[in-house]
């Protein structure tokens, strides 16, 4: 079973790398605001069993993947093996 | 009789890149110095425990994020869980704050640049073992080189550490990387062990520009020598 877990900076918290991208793309031209800059961590679990999966991922992702103080996640399982 | 020196013990992360100094720093401060690989399960008889500065792990995922998982990070919660002192510099604040041994989380400098150059911190608690040298209010120079130093807590967890008064250094005037409350270094609540981005054992030696760092590493060196000598006395009484 395929898994996607998204990482972002929690709401509120300084983001200067979204910052200096957002400012870049100002200058491109483009209008936009609120960018945010996480991570993507794409996984392929030894497991049938979407329940199960989802329970070992908010644990990978409470113990390592993300640190809750400063970021938030979300998690995605893909049908198919 | 002489009496004998402290052991020291300075964990060697793959990447740690300031044992040389931590361990001559501590040396120099009449400590015994020893290296302890990563990957050891068991610290050695040891009074104190220095995570050096670097970037163990690459400073993959986040700073400190997988140095902590290491077999002696293991060894080294249990050591601070039993009072043991434990001194993180730099990567060993961050390694210490992911295993939350220590309250926050170091996040990128404000400014996103890499600073290395000397800072003037603020002394806030002397009645650590790591600022038992210093005076109250006490100003230090010491350098800082981190892309990774902005130390964050959010409201509840500012309220907590300043209810426990666990700012043990703070940057006087100019902060290098944009850190809540000017924050350098924080204790645990029990006291036992520190955390700091500060490198200290840059700066032993006015030679090489500030000597300062000997307040925080002699403090330290002398706190481990009180361990040595009430385990001295306790056998003895045995």
């Amino acid at each position: 079973m395929r898994a996607t877990v998204l990482v972002r900076p929690k709401q509120g918290i300084l983001d200067p790398q979204a910052q200096a991208v957002e400012n870049s793309l100002r200058q491109l031209g483009y209008a936009v605001h609120g960018a945010r800059i996480g991570r993507v961590v794409d996984l392929e679990l030894e497991s049938d069993d979407p329940a199960g999966a989802r329970v070992q991922l908010q644990e990978m992702c409470d113990r390592l993947l993300a640190n809750p103080l400063i970021e938030s996640y979300e998690i995605e399982l893909h049908g198919g093996t | 009789m002489r009496t004998p020196r402290p052991r020291i013990g300075v964990v060697v992360f793959p990447g740690s890149n300031d044992v040389a100094d931590a361990l001559w720093a501590l040396g120099a401060l009449d400590a015994e110095a020893v290296p302890v690989w990563h990957a050891e399960r068991a610290l050695p008889a040891l009074e104190a425990v220095v995570l050096p500065g670097g970037f163990s792990y690459g400073d993959y995922l986040r700073s400190g994020a997988l140095a902590r998982f290491s077999p002696a990070m293991q060894a080294v919660a249990d050591f601070a869980a039993e009072g043991g002192l434990v001194l993180g510099i730099c990567n060993g604040f961050q390694i210490l704050c992911e295993a939350g041994l220590l309250p926050g989380a170091l996040r990128p400098n404000d400014s996103l640049s890499f600073v290395c150059r000397d800072v003037v911190v603020r002394v806030e608690r002397t009645d650590t073992p790591f600022t038992a040298r210093c005076e109250p209010g006490q100003e230090l120079t010491i350098p800082v080189k981190h892309g990774e130093g902005c130390w964050y807590a959010d409201e509840e967890l500012l309220a907590a550490v300043a209810d426990l008064d666990q700012v043990a250094l703070r940057y006087a005037g100019d902060n290098p990387n944009g850190s809540v409350g000017d924050v350098a270094g924080v204790v645990n609540a029990e006291g036992n062990v520190m955390g700091l981005m500060p490198h200290p054992e840059h700066a032993v030696d006015p030679l090489l520009g500030s000597g300062d760092g000997a307040f925080i590493l002699a403090s330290l060196v002398d706190a481990a020598r009180l361990r040595l000598d009430a385990l001295a006395e306790a056998s003895v009484r045995r």
